[in-house]
């Protein structure tokens, strides 16, 4: 009984029932564990994690860098960037907007360096609705590939402050 | 006079007794147990500020769910920041631990027969939670410590947060402790024969992961406040996240170990119900203590600084034996429950037994409604999200807030609030009023919680936010926002709080009528109404002859879960393979 000592000699081997539900549910486990590596090898949408230890400052010039020598047009005072197809794209996550508009071709892969230049940000692409988390020190490189044409919304999903909901961004597809 | 000589290999088979002080115990009229007077003040203390901060916590949810519900939009943006800050730490965190601290008292004092091992340690332990929790609250509540829950670095509250956070989690440990060491003088002074029950087993692998879980709260939370201070530098903000995790994720699992004991300790009271077979629910137990820490990776499977290698070693190869646990409790509780009413003559078709199961018993619909919605929307939900790469649509959306409430409150709170339909009349002896509401609360809850966590996953998966003000953007410098479809969803989201709400208040009515006015019991406890035996039972199978019980109608449920577990899980890799190519 579950509130008394179980009687002696209660260590047995499953049986019957359980033992058919403990086997089933097993194989599912081992299938969902296979799941992920196979995805890693087959699939396009993987979070592999890649990224350098970078002081904020030292990005904030990059993406300055970046801007300057790639700068192809404003909104509303914040530049448009185009990165070179196949090239290096920056974007900076800070309280509480994200910097700057990014342009992009579809179909063809950017190595896209997000970091943050204050507190912890959450990169949130949508609709497509694709997440990334954001660190402050750390320069996280997501090797992307647009596959839609469109005008997308970059927005905050972790929580930076009283600003948070005002942090938006842009990516424009072509 | 004449004395016994007894030889010492007779003392094996003496009868246990109990180590009591004389005069701090006394016997249940209602159970036959014997229960600790220390122990009993512990578990009124402990139970009454749990329900305290559930009523707090609770409150702050209903103006959250108003706030995020887009046709109400209740709070400004600093006080819905500050309540959901408040909310996560009250209900997360200090209703649960209270509850808990209660659950580990009870089980090693009248389950084992023992007395607590130490009334003056209680008091230590109770006096730092508490007061650490009030500190919290009230730094909170200032406004200093907007911070979220999770106060990931480097935002930063004042230092007393984090003070008061190390108050509970040390007070917790020590809790801990007097558990441990009651088992300890229990085993010493042979107050119980053979094995533990497997209500305390449940209750020891829930400490043990406790310990592990409250130590990871030491080493992140001591160097977050002494930066606080200004003595040391700024903790690593991804070191932070690893660290902070197996703390924030492990003590869910110490949540979901009691519950499970929860489980079956109201299923054997409400239906006499026991375990099939000791050694599969002991083993699971066994799995979750072993593999479950690993699981707080899955909430880093989209962050900087650890590999994808990494991030699936610690989702599936150790994490899926933790998910093959849950599924064991899964099909073992209600198969006992099956096997139980079956020998009482319920045997029409696959689910007669159901159907005739006690479920005008609060303590039961409360315990299977949990059950449900622990299994079919909190574990099929937790399992898809927590894939490494499935977690791409869903890291920080209201998907995440839209599985925790079926674990942890849907889940946990519903379990405990069962509990304590039996907790008060045994332990403070009072009764309730209004048993009628005390019928429908589970229900009412059980309904509204389901409703809202839906309308918050639905809108996690059009990439609604979670922790986020204003899905609006008014104001931002570039236009955002969400279409017709998400906005119903939240709207959902917002009834089900509403309908949730009422529940948990009635349910805190419910308790502090009770506990506060209510009238004393002597002898026995009212009934809430256990199963009933059909006159023309057939006679209980032996004891001894488990095996040969059936459980065909548990086999045909966990089958129903097992197809909507596998038809979910792929429902979203095919939605993944629809987005942008990363790697």
């Amino acid at each position: 009984m579950s509130i008394q000592a179980p009687e002696a000699g209660w260590f047995r081997p499953p049986s019957g029932g359980e033992r058919t539900w403990m086997g089933l549910a097993l194989v599912w486990c081992l299938v969902m564990s296979a799941m992920m590596p196979f995805w890693h090898f087959k699939g396009q949408q993987n979070s592999t994690g890649e990224s350098y230890t970078v002081e904020p400052v030292k990005f904030i010039e990059r993406v300055e860098r970046f801007v300057a020598s790639n700068k192809v047009g404003e909104d509303k005072g914040i530049p448009i960037v185009e990165p070179a197809p196949g090239g290096d794209a920056y974007l900076l996550g800070r309280m509480w907007s994200w910097y700057p508009i990014l342009k992009l071709k579809q179909g063809q892969t950017y190595r896209l360096h997000i970091s943050s230049s204050d507190l912890q940000h959450g990169f949130s692409l949508q609709p497509v609705n694709m997440n990334f988390q954001v660190l402050p020190g750390y320069d996280h490189v997501l090797t992307l590939t647009p596959t839609m044409k469109g005008d997308y919304q970059v927005i905050c999903n972790e929580f930076c402050g009283i600003g948070h909901h005002l942090m938006t961004g842009r990516i424009i597809v072509e | 006079m004449s004395t016994v000589i007894t030889s010492p290999d007779v003392i094996p088979e003496a009868p246990p007794r109990g180590n009591h002080t004389s005069g701090k115990v006394r016997t249940c009229a209602t159970t036959g147990l014997s229960v600790c007077l220390d122990a009993q003040r512990f578990i009124k203390l402990n139970a009454v500020f749990a329900v305290v901060f559930l009523a707090l916590g609770g409150i702050a949810a209903l103006m959250l769910g108003l706030t995020r519900w887009p046709a109400v939009h209740l709070l400004p943006a600093d006080w819905y920041y500050r309540l959901l800050t408040f909310h996560g730490l009250n209900m997360l965190i200090f209703w649960i631990l209270f509850m808990e601290v209660a659950i580990l008292y009870f089980a090693a004092t009248s389950l084992l027969n023992s007395r607590l091992a130490s009334a003056k340690v209680a008091w230590v332990s109770f006096g730092m939670m508490a007061v650490g929790a009030v500190m919290v609250d009230a730094v909170v509540l200032m406004g200093l410590g907007d911070v979220m829950m999770t106060s990931y670095v480097p935002l930063m509250a004042h230092p007393l947060f984090y003070l008061g956070i190390i108050l509970v989690a040390v007070g917790t440990l020590i809790a801990v402790g007097n558990f441990f060491a009651t088992i300890y003088i229990a085993k010493r002074d042979r107050t119980y024969v053979g094995s533990v029950p497997l209500v305390v087993f449940g209750a020891t692998a829930a400490a043990i992961i406790a310990v592990v879980t409250l130590l990871h709260g030491a080493v992140v939370m001591i160097p977050t406040f002494t930066w606080s201070l200004g003595w040391t530098g700024p903790p690593d903000p991804a070191w932070y996240r690893i660290v902070w995790w197996g703390l924030g994720h492990q003590s869910q699992q110490v949540n979901v170990c009691a519950m499970v004991s929860v489980w079956y300790l109201l299923g054997h009271v409400t239906t006499g119900a026991k375990p099939l077979n000791e050694a599969v629910c002991r083993s699971a137990f066994v799995l979750y203590i072993l593999f479950i820490n690993l699981a707080s990776a899955h909430h880093l499977l989209v962050d900087p600084g650890v590999s994808a290698g990494w991030k699936i070693w610690n989702t599936s190869y150790a994490m899926y034996l933790a998910v093959l646990a849950s599924m064991i409790h899964g099909f073992t509780v209600p198969a006992s429950i099956e096997v139980a009413m079956r020998g009482k003559g319920h045997i029409r078709g696959l689910f007669g037994w159901l159907a005739k199961a006690p479920w005008k018993n609060p303590g039961f619909s409360a315990m299977f409604l949990s059950l449900v919605i622990f299994g079919f929307l909190g574990g099929i939900t937790g399992v898809t999200l927590g894939t490494q790469q499935i977690n791409i649509l869903a890291h920080n959306t209201l998907r995440i807030p839209g599985h925790f409430h079926t674990t942890v409150v849907g889940g946990t709170s519903l379990a405990f609030m069962g509990l304590a339909y039996y907790v008060i009349p045994l332990i403070f002896r009072k009764d309730f009023y209004w048993k009628g509401m005390a019928r429908w609360q589970p229900y009412l809850f059980a309904i509204g919680i389901t409703v809202m966590a839906l309308g918050m996953s639905f809108a996690g998966s059009y990439g609604v936010p979670r922790r986020h003000w204003d899905v609006e953007f008014s104001g931002a410098a570039q236009a955002a926002g969400f279409g017709s479809g998400a906005h119903l969803m939240l709207g959902i989201m917002g009834v089900g709080s509403v309908l949730a709400f009422v529940g948990l208040i009635s349910f805190v009515l419910l308790a502090v009528a009770a506990v506060f006015f209510g009238k004393p019991i002597e002898g026995k406890m009212p009934s809430w109404g256990e199963a009933p035996v059909v006159a023309a039972a057939k006679p209980a199978v032996p004891a001894g002859a488990h095996d040969d019980h059936k459980a065909p109608g548990t086999m045909a449920l966990v089958i129903i879960l097992l197809v909507s577990f596998v038809v979910y899980y792929f429902a979203n890799w095919k939605a993944l393979s629809d987005v942008w190519h990363v790697r």
